[in-house]
Formats: C-alpha cells, sequence, structure tokens
C-alpha cells in the first residue's frame, strides 16, 4: 500500500518534470502498462542554435523548426558580427584599407588580400613583376592548404572525431611560420599589396616550404586514413546536405561546394589571374554534392595545392618583388636616409596614398572557400568610392534551410562545417 | 608562351564581349547603354524593363548567366536618382560576365529577382539594410546585416562613420544600452585635396600671363 502511494507520486513528479517521451525503462511497471495504447504526439518547437554553439563555426545563430527530431525549416541570423568594414574602406587610403581583408576571412588571410590587390592593379593598370605573381600563388596555394585542414578537421571534431583537430592544428603551425617568416604575423599578413607583395621571402624559405611539400602528402594520406572510409564517418556525411548542381547554381554556390555538385568551374583554370595559367593543376569534381563529397573535394584540393606549390618553386626567379615606381610602392628604408626624393615618397604614400582612376571593376579570385570578389568603384581620388565585398559563405549560408530540408537535427552540424562558413566574412 | 596564349585567349574574349554589348545596344529595346569597360561587359537598363532583360539573360541559350553572384548597391546624393543597383552575373557555361545597373531613388522600388535566382533574397536584404533600397516583390525585406532597431541606411555617404547611436554594457541596470555618439575628439576626415593644384594662378601673380 506504502509502496503503491509512493509509485503514485513519483509518476505524477515524473509528468511535471519530464515529459511524457521518458525512456521505457525508466518508468514504473504499471506506467508502461497504461503506455502501450497511448498516443505519441510530437510536438513541432524551434529551438536556438547558436550564437555560442561551438559548431556554428563563429556567431551563427539558427533558429529550427523542430517536428520531434527532423528539420522543417532552418532560419539563420547573422550579422552579429558586422563590423562596418565596407564604410570603413570608404575612408581609407588604398593602402591602409588592404588590412582589413585579412580581418574578414581570418581563415584564409592572404586570398582575401589578393582580391583587392588584383582589383587596384586592374583600376591603376600597372602590371606587377613575375616574382611577386609567383609569390602569390605560392602564398594563396599555403592559405587554401590553412583554410581547408582548419575547415576539415573542426568539421570531423564537429561530428565526434577529435584527432583529425588536434593533427591539423600541428600542420597549420608549420604554415602559419611560412606565413611569419615572409609577413613578419602567422595570422594577419598584409602582405600581398596593390603592386607586388610587401617583402620578398627570406633566402632560406623556399627551402624550408619545399622540404615541408614532400612531408604534407603524408599528413594527408594519414588524415584520410582517419576519415575517408571511417564508418562513422561515413554516416553523418554520405548522402546528407544533398544539393544538385541546378540548385547549386541557382543558389550562387562557388567553390568546392560547386565542384562537389558536379559543376567544373574553378577560376584559377577559367579565369585565371596572376600566373595560374602557368602551373598546371587539375580541378576535382565530384558528383553527389553531399557532404562526404565536399569533404573528398577539400581533401583533392590540398593535394593539388601541394603540387602548385612545388611548381611554383621550380619557376620562380629572382627578381624585384614589387612595381618599380616609387609613386605605388614605398621605397627602401636606407633610400630614405640619403635621398631627399625617397623621403618624400615615403611620406606622401603613407599620408596621402596614390590617386586611382576613375572606374569600376568586378574582380574575383578563388578563395579557398570559393569565389571572392571585390566590386570596386573609384571617383579619382584617393580613396575608394564604394568598395563591395562578394563573401562566399554569405550565399552559401542562405542556402542552409534548403540544404537541411526534412534532415535531422546532427546532420545540421555536418552541413554548417562543409559549408566552410567564417563569419567574418558573412557579416563583413 | 603561356602568356601568349592568356593574352590571346583574352582579347578574343573581349571581342567578343564587345560584339556583345553591341548586339545587346541594338537588339534590345531594354538596353540604355552597354560598352566594355575595363575587359567588363556593362550594361544599363531601366528598372521597368529589369525582369524582362534579366530573364533573357538567364534563359536564353546564347547567353545563359546562371548564376547571380552578387547584387550591390552604389550611392551617389549629388544625383536625382541616387542609387545604382548594380547586378553581377556569371554564366558558368561560356564562361562570360555580365554587369547590369539600374538607378532608383529612395522611394521606388527595384523589381526584386528572387524568382529567377533564389539567393537574390539575401542580396536584396542586404541593399536594403546598408542602402534603403526599396525591392518590389520581395516577400522577406528585412534588415540582415544591422542590429536589431538600428535606424538609418549605414552605406549611405551621408550617413556618418561613427554612427549616431552606441551601444554599451551598464553595470548599474545590467543589460545593454544604447547611448548617442559622443566624441572626445572631432572626428577628422582628410580629403587630400591639393589647394595647389586647384589653384591656377597664385595671388598676386594674375599679371604673370597677360598679354598686352
Amino acid at each position: 500500500m506504502m509502496i503503491e502511494s509512493q509509485d503514485k507520486e513519483m509518476l505524477s513528479f515524473a509528468k511535471m518534470v519530464l515529459r511524457e517521451d521518458i525512456p521505457e525503462s525508466l518508468l514504473p511497471e504499471k506506467k508502461l502498462h497504461e503506455q502501450t495504447n497511448c498516443v505519441v504526439e510530437i510536438d513541432s518547437h524551434a529551438l536556438n542554435f547558436g550564437p555560442q554553439h561551438p559548431s556554428a563555426h563563429g556567431v551563427l545563430r539558427l533558429v529550427l523548426e523542430l517536428e520531434g527530431e527532423i528539420v522543417a525549416r532552418a532560419v539563420p541570423h547573422i550579422g552579429l558580427l558586422h563590423r562596418g568594414t565596407e564604410k570603413l574602406i570608404e575612408h581609407k587610403t588604398y593602402q591602409k584599407a588592404l588590412p582589413y581583408f585579412d580581418r574578414l576571412d581570418y581563415v584564409s588571410p592572404m586570398c582575401q588580400e589578393h582580391v583587392f590587390a588584383l582589383a587596384t592593379e586592374k583600376l591603376l593598370g600597372v602590371e606587377i613583376p613575375e616574382r611577386a605573381k609567383w609569390l602569390r600563388v605560392l602564398f594563396s596555394e599555403i592559405t587554401r592548404i590553412l583554410n581547408h585542414i582548419l575547415n576539415l578537421t573542426a568539421m570531423a571534431l564537429d561530428c565526434g572525431a577529435a584527432t583529425p583537430a588536434l593533427w591539423g592544428y600541428e600542420e597549420r603551425e608549420k604554415l602559419m611560420e611560412f606565413y611569419e617568416a615572409a609577413s613578419g604575423a602567422r595570422l594577419h599578413a598584409n602582405y600581398f599589396r596593390p603592386g607586388g607583395v610587401a617583402r620578398d621571402i627570406p633566402s632560406d624559405l623556399e627551402e624550408k616550404i619545399s622540404l615541408w611539400t614532400r612531408d604534407f602528402p603524408k599528413w594527408i594520406d594519414a588524415l584520410e586514413g582517419l576519415l575517408t572510409e571511417n564508418r562513422i564517418w561515413k554516416q553523418r556525411t554520405v548522402g546528407i546536405g544533398v544539393f544538385t548542381a541546378e540548385q547549386a547554381l541557382a543558389w550562387g554556390f562557388s567553390g568546392p561546394c560547386l565542384r562537389a555538385s558536379g559543376v567544373p568551374w574553378d577560376l584559377r583554370r577559367n579565369q585565371p589571374y596572376d600566373n595560374y595559367h602557368k602551373v598546371e593543376f587539375e580541378v576535382p569534381v565530384a558528383r553527389h554534392g553531399d557532404c562526404y563529397d565536399r569533404y573528398l573535394i577539400r581533401i583533392a584540393e590540398m593535394r593539388e595545392s601541394v603540387k602548385i606549390i612545388e611548381q611554383c618553386l621550380d619557376q620562380m626567379q629572382p627578381g624585384a618583388v614589387k612595381v618599380q615606381d616609387p609613386k605605388f610602392s614605398p621605397p627602401r628604408r636606407a633610400d630614405m636616409k640619403q635621398s631627399m626624393e625617397a623621403l618624400i615618397h615615403h611620406f606622401k604614400l603613407f599620408s596621402e596614398g596614390y590617386h586611382v582612376p576613375h572606374g569600376a571593376t568586378y574582380t574575383a579570385v578563388e578563395s579557398p572557400k570559393g569565389e571572392l570578389a571585390v566590386y570596386l568603384v573609384s571617383d579619382g581620388t584617393n580613396r575608394p568610392y564604394r568598395c563591395k565585398i562578394r563573401p562566399t559563405g554569405f550565399a552559401h549560408l542562405q542556402a542552409i534551410d534548403e540544404l537541411s530540408r526534412r534532415g535531422m537535427l546532427a546532420d545540421m552540424v555536418a552541413i554548417i562545417g562543409s559549408l566552410d562558413l567564417v563569419f567574418g566574412e558573412v557579416d563583413r | 608562351m603561356a602568356d601568349l596564349c592568356l593574352n590571346s585567349r583574352r582579347a578574343e574574349s573581349e571581342g567578343y564581349l564587345a560584339s556583345l554589348a553591341f548586339t545587346f545596344l541594338t537588339e534590345q529595346p531594354y538596353v540604355s547603354y552597354g560598352a566594355l569597360e575595363k575587359g567588363e561587359l556593362v550594361v544599363r537598363t531601366m528598372s521597368q524593363y529589369l525582369l524582362p532583360f534579366l530573364e533573357i539573360l538567364k534563359n536564353d541559350p546564347k547567353y545563359r548567366f546562371e548564376q547571380l553572384m552578387d547584387i550591390c548597391g552604389v550611392d551617389y546624393p549629388q544625383r536625382a536618382d541616387r542609387f545604382d543597383v548594380v547586378y553581377n552575373l556569371l554564366s558558368v557555361s561560356y564562361n562570360r560576365r555580365i554587369r547590369v545597373i539600374v538607378t532608383t531613388d529612395e522611394v521606388i522600388p527595384v523589381p526584386s529577382v528572387h524568382k529567377l535566382w533564389p539567393c537574390a533574397t539575401w542580396w536584396e536584404r542586404e541593399c536594403y539594410d546598408l542602402f534603403g533600397v526599396l525591392f518590389s516583390g520581395q516577400p522577406d525585406l528585412r534588415r540582415i546585416l544591422t542590429d536589431n532597431g538600428f535606424e538609418g541606411h549605414p552605406l549611405r555617404k551621408d550617413f556618418p562613420l561613427t554612427g549616431y547611436e552606441e551601444v554599451r554594457y551598464d553595470m548599474g541596470h545590467r543589460r545593454v544600452v544604447k547611448e548617442p555618439v559622443s566624441l572626445t575628439q572631432d572626428f577628422r576626415d582628410f580629403d587630400f585635396v591639393s589647394p595647389w593644384e586647384s589653384v591656377l594662378t597664385l595671388p598676386g601673380d594674375e599679371k604673370a600671363r597677360e598679354v598686352l
């Protein structure tokens, strides 16, 4: 008797605190018996994913409308990292605008600088020296590997594999050292400038990079050993977030996400800039357009990047690394001690900067995430009249509702990971 | 050798683009301007003709601009129609880009293209948020990048760089408070227009070029 009343109390308590769907093993026997013929109702509710969720890759707030565990609708809320970059650039000279690009997509800084440098050069009509072009290609590819390592390993971490992330950071550290040797900074390099690159690389760096290219493919093999045929990894990614080629084109996809859907499109190949037409590489294309294919594409791209880096090192010749025009590139420090002219040039460059002739250009590069472009309008003064940055992740994130429709809640993290989002770039 | 190849290919494609600009100008009644600017095809049209024109660009097998890469605004406050709305399209099948520009002001809406390219929604929202350009037929015209309750359109040229309001966390009230911006030092904006380059005659030097 005693026990029964206790049971009743417990039951009502359980009803109050937990919901009807407590696992069977936890239910008292009586309750289990009652439940045999009750109808289970799945209520739909909204869930806030982020902005502090670790696998939101930054400050993504995603409102998920769930039906049980199935995602009925995913509504991204962005702008939490909006810093007004475009407005700030309008108030800076072209040189001072450049470092803002590092801070857009802070995982692949040099590729962001690249697009602004190319756009400014197009408006100025300057041709940069050969060595500068090779250095840019070299560091763009190093950046691509930097980006893909972080993306793939973070995606694996979201899906429950911790080891790739630990291995990846070690490898990224080596690449950051190359960054540091060339530019003096590990992340926000400010290395590619309109008119070339900031300075030549130290004499032993080529040797170091070349040594690294010999080891790195082994690391990719090791990473693939952890993931590619991994049963759990495939369960989490194969057939998840499928996008057809038509959908990918309509939603403005670019880069690995577009190629995973079966569109052979790579700006390095189709609209080559700098020295990309002088290197040989393959453009990996996949067919299914799911998260697993996006992973495979990035793995294959890293291997191609290594090839490009090797070719850069082979073909690079000593020479000037910036335009030999004191109106665009700063004089050597040693010259400024001797030459009045050099001192004046230096002062004018770093106070007033250069005036860019009237015009507008839409210049795009293949950044690791996809097409990154800048729509630069100049009114003939020393500051950009308008600098619209076309972020890659913005277009990708917009499609997340379509990508995740009727998928499971747990697939959401795999999809976000596979889109390679960085919010510095999405929110600008 | 590779350089030569690339240059000839570039010249070929530029020649084709120029002929395309000419075709648009002569055959399409919607197009008011078409030219090659720095190797890029630029076409201007009126906002009432925008939808049919973009539909041709997207669906006509001659053009096939499948991808809308970007929509952005540019503000020219001295003009009557102060905004340019710029559509950057990409044809993956023909490896070509085109820039379509329409002008508008604060009240006349531009037709939304989200039915042609679903990705247009966010670009239009961004353009509305930053410039205040209206898009007719866009069901989801909300702010996207700026804060909740933000007023004004920050990328307009008459919007100050510092903004009007600043936000901080108030320990006393235990919440985020908004206050008007207070600057301890005036915001300094140098225009770098040289006083010497615009003055052609120095004071006291008026008679130097007089011919007797």
